[in-house]
């Protein structure tokens, strides 16, 4: 499967109208091509009208590459009491008097149409957490229902490729006669994704792929909802076992499985919940979307594109990211470590700045978050880039092997990894030691472990 | 560093002036001139790859206090890294180094003693004696830096304000004497707090040790902005005209540098 697309891996951020911590210039400069807006918190504050007013999410910002906006559902049903979903659309009450409101797809479209985002998703049903049952279909169907809805107020006729490329600096092309988008080259088209829903029902999942392919729209979303349900459940149940990750990628894998070859598949996941969530999980060493490991396993399945925030978030508690796994940078054993974070990046921080001097600035400063947002971002590109290159090159298993190896030199790479990299097609038993049972695993309950990590022996 | 006294303004204290900083700037700085407040010698709000977007070479002189170096990294460790300025990788930047700032490392005059002085940190009350004050700066090497001082509030008792010139003085000779450059560096302290007299005797008394420019401070402190006037005409008429002069805590005609003292937190 992976032999035979050709496709980008993309990472790109959230923001709310700013990255937390970089500027646009330093955006480009670390290679990154799109990034994400929440429609909800935007149509809040400044508002979709005053964006649109002024010209344009772009222009307001003034970034000149991608935007990408979501439908602002999901907020809607996480963040607000007394949200509801109804047959109309999401009912909840204001945040700001507290009126109930409605949001409907036709609305949903509306705002993002203001905001003028390149790619723009469609209101769906979301379904909060792990229930079973036929509330999962009934959004299934009621998504598909309202996706027409978008459909004929976005009047979406054209329906353009979008295989994303790089710009000149890289001057890669996948395909001729793909369109180059970028907002200002074509600043009157959006692009209209939908999100496949299902639970993980294969039936229904399979149900609402084909509604979607039949639409013909521009790209597609692996359920959101799903994969940050079960984020839900771990943030606030606490600790789970690696059945809860091996479901996931099955999931990736089933999608991606029944999504036509030729359109971009983006996995959305944890891109909206706030800090505090976030924490929680991290003291329950929750295992969630948006890990390089949970990145090139997706890659593997035949993913296009990832938003997350742990980059950002994992950077304001001090850790770094590095190809081994993590760097905790608060650790005492940085207090006088004259290395750079990583010496195999080039990017400004690991160009000029020690891990001492970061220790002594992290989770004290605001300039120690961002500086490690730098680093941690141009990681991610770093990482997309080579997903990219692997594969345009044909050496994809290879850079997995390589990959896969520094992360766990001592082999005991998890066994869902190994699963899903099994039905991807990648041979990984180079990398592995004979498989030990997920019981017999490395617990998850110290805050020192996390999938995929390397704990601080590394850094001897 | 060279810093020529230039043009006084006729019927005023104030003149300008220019400080030539080296490195890769030819221009000189004009001044009377500001310095940007920095947090761990990186100012709060930019990091390094966004300063070269301000005005050059006047924002290339910035404030560092080596109090924010207390915790960490050790001496030792910015020694083996190169210094302050390959630390924050801010080559062709100024640092001018006094301990006080208005955020982070505040004096407090009742805890300093006659050992050393006392400052309010985010990890709490800290004192520094001259000894470890100089092992920073040695380890930093900052372009110009200030020597110790016992700055205290104006309502102090005459003798409390004696007192804070007399361990002033003496801590500016021992950290001549600690300054493996011998002081040649260095920007004498004055204070004085609010008399007159004190203010005098310090300003005199720093002026006849062989000092690079003057360090005014003891500002700030609860004087009222009245009295300010006179209390640092008293301090410029003793101090030599060709000499830099650095003032904390305000801005008035006679100086060359001044150090804002709410910069970050406007920024902020």
């Amino acid at each position: 499967m992976v032999n035979s697309i050709i496709y980008l891996s993309m990472f790109f951020n959230l923001f709310l109208g700013t990255i937390k911590g970089l500027t646009n210039i330093q955006l480009e400069e670390i290679g990154c091509q799109l990034i994400l807006g929440n429609t909800y918190h935007l149509a809040l504050r400044p508002g979709a009208e005053l964006i649109d007013e002024l010209g344009g999410l772009h222009k307001f910002m003034n970034w000149k590459r991608a935007l990408l906006t979501d439908s602002g559902g999901f907020q809607m049903v996480s963040l607000l009491h007394l949200a509801d979903i109804t047959e109309q659309g999401v009912t909840f009450q204001s945040p700001v008097d507290g009126k109930p409101m409605l949001l409907t797809p036709e609305e949903s479209i509306q705002i993002q149409n203001k905001i003028g985002a390149d790619i723009i998703m469609a209101l769906d049903d979301v379904v909060k957490t792990t229930i079973t049952g036929p509330r999962i279909e009934e959004a299934m169907y009621r998504t598909l229902r309202w996706i027409d809805r978008c459909i004929s107020e976005f009047g979406l006729i054209n329906v353009f490729l979008c295989l994303l490329h790089f710009d000149d600096i890289h001057g890669v092309k996948l395909n001729a006669s793909v369109d180059y988008w970028a907002a200002h080259k074509r600043p009157d088209v959006q692009n209209l994704f939908g999100i496949v829903q299902g639970g993980l029902d294969p039936v229904l999942r399979d149900i609402c792929v084909r509604g979607l392919v039949d639409r013909d729209l521009p790209g597609m979303v692996a359920s959101k909802a799903n994969l940050t349900s079960y984020w839900d459940s771990y943030a606030i149940g606490g600790l789970v076992g690696g059945e809860d990750k091996d479901s996931f990628w099955r999931v990736v894998a089933q999608c991606t499985a029944s999504l036509p070859e030729d359109k971009p598949r983006y996995v959305m996941a944890l891109s909206f919940l706030p800090d505090a969530f976030y924490y929680l999980a991290m003291k329950n060493t929750f295992q969630g979307v948006g890990y390089p490991l949970d990145i090139v396993v997706c890659s593997a399945l035949g993913a296009d594109m990832y938003d997350c925030v742990y980059p950002t978030r994992t950077a304001r508690f001090g850790t770094a990211l590095v190809p081994e796994g993590i760097l905790k940078l608060k650790n005492q054993a940085m207090a006088n470590d004259e290395r750079p974070i990583d010496l195999t990046c080039s990017c400004m921080v690991c160009k000029n700045y020690t891990r001492a001097y970061l220790h002594g600035l992290v989770t004290k400063d605001a300039m120690g978050s961002q500086l490690l947002s730098y680093h941690n971002l141009s990681y991610m590109m770093r990482l997309s880039k080579n997903l990219h290159t692997s594969i345009v090159e044909g050496r994809f298993p290879e850079f997995v092997r390589g990959f896969l190896q520094t992360q766990f030199p001592k082999g005991d790479v998890p066994e869902w990894v190994c699963n899903a990299m099994e039905v991807a097609g990648i041979d990984i038993s180079s990398c592995c030691t004979p498989l030990t049972s997920w019981h017999d695993q490395p617990s998850f309950d110290t805050q020192d472990q996390q999938a995929g990590v390397v704990s601080e022996t590394f850094i001897n | 560093m060279r810093f020529v006294a230039a043009k006084a303004c006729a019927g005023s204290r104030a003149r300008a002036g220019a400080l030539y900083i080296g490195g890769n700037s030819a221009a000189p700085i004009e001044t009377p001139s500001l310095m940007i407040s920095t947090l761990k010698g990186l100012p709060a709000f930019i990091s390094r790859d966004h300063l070269g977007d301000l005005p050059a070479p006047d924002s290339h002189l910035l404030h560092v206090s080596p109090i924010h170096f207390l915790d960490c990294p050790a001496t030792k460790t910015i020694c083996t890294i190169g210094g302050l300025h390959q630390m924050v990788g801010l080559h062709d930047h100024f640092f001018i180094a006094s301990p006080r700032d208005s955020l982070e490392s505040l004096p407090e005059s009742d805890g300093t003693n006659k050992l050393g002085a006392s400052f309010e940190t985010p990890s709490g009350r800290q004192l520094v004696k001259p000894s470890a004050y100089m092992e920073m700066i040695t380890s930093l090497m900052p372009n110009l830096w200030a020597s110790m001082a016992d700055e205290v509030p104006a309502w102090v008792s005459d003798k409390r304000n004696k007192t804070s010139v007399d361990r002033t003085l003496r801590w500016l000779d021992e950290c001549i004497n600690l300054d493996l450059e011998g002081g040649k560096n260095v920007l004498g302290f004055v204070v004085g707090g609010s008399s007159i007299e004190e203010r005098k005797r310090c300003a005199t008394e720093v002026a006849a040790r062989n000092v690079s420019g003057f360090w005014i401070g003891g500002f700030g402190l609860g004087e009222s902005i009245e009295e300010r006037p006179a209390l640092l005409h008293a301090v410029t008429d003793s101090l030599p005209e060709e000499k830099l002069r650095l003032v904390s805590g305000l801005s008035l005609p006679g100086v060359d540098i001044i150090q804002p003292f709410l910069s970050t937190e406007i920024a902020a």
